[in-house]
């Protein structure tokens, strides 16, 4: 069965600089001509004082009919540009795609939308735009201004309308599209919670219909839960395609840019999402756990962990701080360690290489992958800062030691349950032993 | 699955027109018409008045300026009505080139967001001021009637000068605007030469006033043959049919020239603009 939309070698160029950035003038059209009076306008690759940017490079895949693919990647990997090819906004600069079936595009809410005009004249103009026949929003007319709840306000010009209420519009008219394949970039993030919940809940209506659907988002939970297939994109290219699940997983382990490796040890002169001041004066962070092993796979709930930070100090000083936070896969900051909040710092002054160590007795964060950002405060001001400076895997084990793994929350705490009657619990008030960690 | 299959191919030099896409997206064309139109008219309290004062101030002015101080004189109908019967065409052709050359710019949210045929976006411009050009040859046909000067049958030529007129407007909105995506230096030539444009077009000053060299020179302004032949078909003027056919073969030109600038630069909109 051949595929619905098959991609084939598309490869995306940019040249950066005032021409593509911005337009020119006539002036500097003449003074290129000028220069170079038979090189024609889009031969970029002869230009060399351009500088020249590939958005994609070489990416390839198909489509079958039915299927739901989760285009998933950082920002500026290029998933919004593939959208672009695929809708035919903008051109490809190699390669080529063939589609099989009527597409429609929903890249932004509200496209064409214009506030002097009412909530029914948009929902004709916009459902136009997205490609629909006039005959076709008579149709699903009563269904859009159902979903949106805008019944009161349908002859109200839309400049007066909340935004909640002109996202929930501009979703509506998009949701009861009837292409072959959709193409869907991001447009969940907006809204509030129960209005995300309900476009989650039309997508995955439309998921299930059998319709095609080409879906890009950030919302990791979205994509599993909506697409049965899942491709990464990395800086223009595909790195990944395989399950939805997969996929995430895949995206998620390659988000920590801590090439040093993800080991007990990292080296730090790698590291790349850095702020320094003066110098780079943060050289290393290993990680060892109970028993002052190496910790080598991923921590159980509640142990202990100590982060040895090694680092330079450039001058004798006495004042100085590390900070380490651990931020969760949705980017939340649960926890920092910081050594200003430290009571004993009798070390004085030093000065050279230094070995700080952060004792954590029991690290009760719930299995997931951590990112540490760690930094260093020279004299209360920040001199090193490096975000995402390696990852710690927390991993599922019986922490309360009852043979039940927990698997709720986002943190574990030591506690205890019983019975409050007149009656105590033995004759010495012996208070029960506290749930807590059975290493 | 359909039957409808597509190749997204790279583009580079001449595209053909794709004349099957825009019968299939014509409906849209409409829209975009319709709601130029409801826009423009919501947003001002004089709205479509404002449409008809410009033509009848401008006709007043020059009136006074040309006719009375200058001494202009028309080849045969109240200097007046000759002016206003010029003016309809040729307000309709300055707003349309100057409202259309800026479409795609003022657009941008369409065109980098959602596909459709771009040579919709100028050519609904030019549409919605159509209802502007019927609105003031209804106020032509009234001041007729002020100045007692009857119809003729010459006036079922009326409409082929209006297509010539939409065809000159057309194409020349549509190279304007997709050279104003790259060059916007566009946006401020224009109605600089729009206003420069009304001296070398007879509309303050009838044809005849030139000799035939000259008038064959003035031929190959588009909106010559426009502004003569509206004339002759409402006011029943005099129109030299040489000069005329130059001038309508030039708007027909202009149009097809237009259609193919637009496709050969639409390919980089997305990313220009």
């Amino acid at each position: 069965m051949e595929p619905i939309l098959e991609v084939n070698g598309i490869s995306k160029e940019y040249v950066l600089g005032r021409h593509v950035g911005g337009p020119e003038t006539f002036r500097e059209l003449f003074q290129r001509k000028l220069a170079a009076p038979f090189r024609r306008n889009d031969a970029p690759k002869l230009d060399i004082h351009r500088e020249h940017f590939w958005a994609l490079r070489d990416v390839s895949f198909s489509v079958q009919e039915g299927e739901v693919v989760g285009i998933i990647g950082r920002n500026g990997a290029g998933k919004s540009t593939l959208l672009k090819i695929i809708s035919r906004i903008t051109d490809p600069t190699q390669g080529f795609i063939h589609l099989r079936g009527r597409l429609a595009s929903l890249l932004e809410v509200g496209t064409g939308f214009h506030p002097e005009l009412t909530g029914r004249e948009n929902i004709y103009m916009n459902g136009a735009i997205l490609g629909m026949k006039k005959a076709e929003i008579n149709r699903e007319f009563d269904a859009i201004v159902d979903f949106a709840e805008i019944e009161k306000f349908l002859d109200t010009p839309v400049k007066h309308y909340s935004s909640g209420m002109y996202v929930r519009l501009a979703f509506a008219v998009a949701a009861h599209l009837h292409p072959e394949i959709l193409v869907v970039d991001e447009v969940l993030a907006v809204g509030d919670v129960t209005f995300q919940k309900k476009c989650l809940g039309k997508m995955s209506d439309v998921s299930k219909s059998g319709r095609t659907v080409l879906f890009v988002s950030h919302n990791m939970a979205a994509v599993e839960n909506l697409c049965q297939r899942g491709v990464v994109l990395e800086r223009g290219k595909v790195v990944f395609d395989g399950t939805a699940k997969d996929g995430v997983k895949h995206y998620l382990s390659g988000i920590s840019t801590a090439p040093g490796g993800t080991g007990h040890s990292v080296d730090l002169s790698l590291a790349k999402d850095r702020r320094s001041q003066q110098a780079e004066l943060l050289r290393r962070i290993e990680f060892t756990t109970d028993g002052n092993r190496d910790l080598t796979e991923g921590l159980p709930i509640g142990s202990g962990l100590k982060v040895h930070v090694h680092f330079d100090l450039p001058r004798p000083t006495a004042s100085f701080n590390v900070g380490l936070g651990f931020d969760n896969i949705f980017g939340q900051r649960v926890f920092t360690a910081h050594s200003f909040f430290e009571p004993n710092r009798s070390h004085g002054e030093v000065v050279g290489p230094q070995v700080f160590v952060c004792d954590i007795p029991s690290l009760t964060l719930m299995p997931g992958d951590y990112l540490l950002r760690l930094w260093l405060d020279l004299n209360n001001s920040e001199a090193d800062l490096i975000n995402d400076a390696a990852r710690i895997t927390v991993v599922e084990s019986d922490y309360y030691g009852t043979g039940k793994a927990p698997w709720n929350g986002a943190f574990v705490l030591p506690h205890n349950w019983y019975l409050e009657s007149g009656s105590k619990v033995n004759s010495n008030d012996e208070k029960p032993s506290v749930l807590t960690a059975k290493l | 699955m359909s039957s409808f299959t597509l190749t997204i191919r790279p583009k580079s030099g001449w595209q053909p027109l794709d004349l099957r896409e825009a019968f299939l997206y014509r409906e849209l064309l409409g829209f975009l018409i319709w709601r130029d139109v409801k826009i423009r008219y919501r947003q001002t309290a004089l709205g479509g008045i404002w449409a008809l004062l410009q033509p009848l101030i401008a006709m007043m002015i020059f009136t006074f300026v040309f006719h009375r101080m200058a001494g202009v004189h028309s080849d045969g109908p109240p200097y007046p009505l000759f002016a206003f019967a010029g003016l309809t065409p040729w307000t309709f052709f300055a707003t349309a080139v100057n409202q259309s050359s800026n479409s795609l710019i003022s657009n941008q949210q369409l065109v980098s967001k959602v596909y459709f045929p771009r040579i919709f976006i100028p050519l609904g411009c030019v549409g919605a001021l159509l209802l502007d050009m019927v609105l003031s040859l209804m106020l032509l046909l009234g001041l007729m009637i002020y100045y007692s000067w009857a119809l003729t049958w010459a006036v079922l030529w009326l409409p082929v000068f209006v297509l010539a007129a939409i065809l000159a407007a057309s194409g020349i909105g549509l190279m304007l605007s997709a050279l104003n995506v790259n060059f916007r230096d566009v946006k401020y030539a224009v109605p600089f030469l729009i206003q420069m444009g009304i001296f070398v077009t007879p509309v303050i000053y009838p044809a005849s006033y030139l000799s035939s060299k000259w008038r064959y020179i003035l031929a190959l302004n588009p909106m010559t043959g426009v502004v003569e032949g509206f004339r002759h078909a409402l006011l029943g003027s005099p129109i030299a049919w040489g000069s005329a056919g130059i001038s309508l073969g030039i708007c027909v030109l202009l149009f097809i020239a237009g259609l193919f600038v637009f496709r050969r630069l639409e390919a980089r909109f997305a990313d220009v603009i």
